[in-house]
């Protein structure tokens, strides 16, 4: 029997913008195995972003039912999912969304801030960074890394609390195609190493080339799927 | 988050802007400066007008001659006498007649338009003025109705050029040669007027010669020191019987007033009191300004980390922890500002208390722990107050808006 660490059914996401309703997800249904990787391809406007936010618990469903790593997240309040967050989500984002004026050490602790979790949160930090390979720049701010170190960064704060997934957006989409690959090739070992559950959304056919299964959206429904 | 974390983080925050939040800290700066000079220097004048009249003593009366009656019998001598009867007036200790009139002094070449006081020997018992040299006023002056005089130092001064060696001197009041007994010593200026340009002659003497009267022994007031301030209110009251009865007055409209130097400080007090209020009042409106930019700078604080904030939710923050972190952001503006207006408000009632010293009148500011206190926490709800509203806009952004945000 298949492990699944992402169970949603018939998901729906529908925006009011002033009296009218505008759906971005009309019925998603998606079950994701653990330790797998996984590529949500679709042009813009097609509802993929909306799909990661609601996957990642930034966001609620309209309506539909959604279970993440065993737990029914679809009804929770918003201090119980920024906990989910905080204890099972690692987010990767093509902007990396570093604080400007924190070291990197102290950027990859951060989630260990608004956590519980005791014990040596600068140790667990610098352990993170050495696993991405920073282990030597741990007290640069971002503006004295390169791009694909700042992603490393922001990698190395995904990681920092053990999380059931990491969801990376577009993640070598502000990267030049050296960086870029290296920060894939980055993901792809935490992937195995850790076996963290991975889920890609991309609309770079090269990136979606990684994943074992690629789930295509249009129009706020899944199209298609490929798997290796 | 422990509060070390979040307090190094808002500190971080606001050192990133110094010109920013120097100048928003400047607002609370000069409002809470404002408020405790303001503060400093009511309390300092009632400090030193209750001093002033508290050195009258407590348990001094003042009687005069009007009240609420249309035709007021004039105060006389034989009312101080009567007052004086034991019997009657068991709370009262002594009394002092005095006859007061504005007159000129002169000697060869020099002259002084000076009060002219006639007094008793009590006179000097109940009243706080102190002989620098020579002798007082004695029963004998006043029963030989002696052409003595006691001069003031600022009257000394005036005609003599010199403070002492005096005694002896011949000195024209009114054109009338008196011998000058006595110099008082300098008391300096008060709220009611300086103490030194006056002279003091023998009653009797004054009311032969140099004051013209309606009725033969009028006096113009008369000093009652009760024994002790306990039984001010008795002595009052004995006193209000005994004039009642010789003016042959019914209840509720003597036609004389009887004041006690507690009535004196309980208005001083009110009065004061008033103007404190009334300053650190306007001086507060101040305050709220500067609370109003600190409201204004945290709204643009939380426009331009809205990134940061979508960031902070998205990694697990919850809205408590935006919350706090932006609220003790701003309540590290106001309490800084705070303290620093403490220091500066002190700065400034000591400035002005030199001012005012050079200019004559002494304010000695009186900034208690009150009103440090006060302003502490004052400058505190400040920063929640105004610092409240920006940190929960910055808690309620929804993560997915906030991290779409430019």
């Amino acid at each position: 029997m298949t492990d699944w660490v992402i169970e949603a059914e018939n998901i729906t996401k529908v925006y009011r913008m002033g009296s009218v309703e505008v759906p971005a997800l009309r019925g998603v249904s998606l079950r994701v195995a653990r330790g797998s990787v996984t590529a949500i391809m679709g042009p813009s406007g097609s509802g993929k972003s909306t799909l990661m936010n609601l996957l990642g618990c930034l966001d609620r469903p309209t309506s539909g039912k959604y279970v993440l790593d065993g737990e029914n997240v679809a009804e929770l309040n918003d201090n119980q999912l920024a906990s989910i967050r905080n204890r099972k989500i690692g987010f990767v984002f093509q902007t990396f969304n570093l604080l400007p004026r924190a070291t990197a050490l102290n950027n990859v602790e951060l989630p260990l801030r608004y956590s519980n979790a005791n014990g040596n949160r600068v140790e667990k930090a610098r352990q993170a960074l050495e696993a991405v390979g920073l282990g030597n720049r741990i007290h640069h701010r971002p503006n004295e890394l390169s791009g694909g170190q700042q992603q490393r960064v922001a990698i190395a704060r995904a990681i920092i609390n053990h999380p059931s997934i990491i969801f990376a957006d577009e993640p070598t989409g502000n990267l030049d195609s050296k960086s870029g690959e290296e920060i894939m090739d980055l993901l792809m070992t935490l992937n195995r190493q850790m076996g963290t559950t991975l889920i890609l959304v991309t609309h770079d056919p090269d990136i979606a080339t990684y994943a074992d299964r690629v789930i295509f959206i249009r129009d706020g429904q899944i199209v298609r799927e490929e798997c290796k | 988050m422990r509060f070390l974390d979040i307090l190094l983080e808002a500190l971080q925050s606001i050192s990133v802007n110094k010109m920013r939040s120097g100048l928003t800290i400047l607002g609370i700066v000069i409002g809470v400066a404002a408020v405790i000079a303001m503060l400093g220097i009511g309390n300092g004048t009632k400090q030193s007008i209750t001093n002033q009249i508290e050195s009258l003593g407590t348990n001094l009366l003042f009687v005069n001659a009007g009240g609420d009656a249309d035709n007021p019998e004039p105060l006389t001598l034989r009312d101080a006498e009567a007052i004086q009867d034991r019997s009657k007036a068991p709370s009262v200790a002594n009394v002092a007649p005095i006859l007061q009139t504005q007159i000129t002094a002169s000697v060869a070449g020099e002259s002084t338009y000076t009060t002219l006081i006639g007094v008793t020997a009590a006179y000097f018992a109940v009243q706080n003025v102190k002989i620098a040299e020579g002798s007082a006023i004695l029963d004998r002056h006043v029963t030989n109705y002696e052409t003595v005089v006691i001069l003031g130092s600022e009257v000394a001064e005036d005609l003599f050029n010199r403070t002492s060696d005096l005694v002896g001197e011949k000195v024209r009041l009114n054109g009338q040669v008196f011998t000058v007994i006595g110099v008082l010593e300098s008391a300096g200026g008060t709220s009611f007027g300086s103490q030194d340009n006056r002279v003091l002659v023998p009653l009797s003497s004054a009311q032969v010669r140099l004051v013209s009267r309606s009725v033969p022994d009028e006096v113009s007031m008369i000093y009652v020191q009760a024994k002790d301030s306990e039984s001010v209110e008795t002595a009052m009251e004995e006193v209000a019987r005994i004039l009642r009865a010789r003016h042959r007055r019914n209840l509720g409209t003597d036609d004389f007033e009887i004041r006690s130097t507690q009535s004196f400080l309980e208005t001083a007090s009110t009065v004061t009191g008033i103007m404190t209020a009334f300053l650190g009042g306007i001086a507060g409106v101040s305050l709220l300004v500067g609370g109003i930019g600190i409201m204004n700078i945290m709204l643009v604080t939380v426009v331009e980390r809205t990134r940061e904030i979508g960031l902070r939710k998205a990694v697990g923050a919850r809205r408590i922890d935006i919350l706090i972190q932006f609220l003790l952001e701003s309540l590290l503006l106001s309490l800084s500002g705070g303290v620093i207006g403490i220091l500066l408000g002190y700065a400034i009632s000591f400035l002005i208390d030199r001012l005012a010293t050079m200019s004559g009148t002494s304010i000695n500011p009186l900034i208690t722990l009150d009103s440090i206190l006060m302003a502490t926490l004052f400058s505190l709800a400040v920063g929640i107050f105004f610092g409240l509203y920006p940190a929960n806009r910055a808690a309620r952004l929804e993560p997915v808006e906030a991290l779409r945000s430019e």
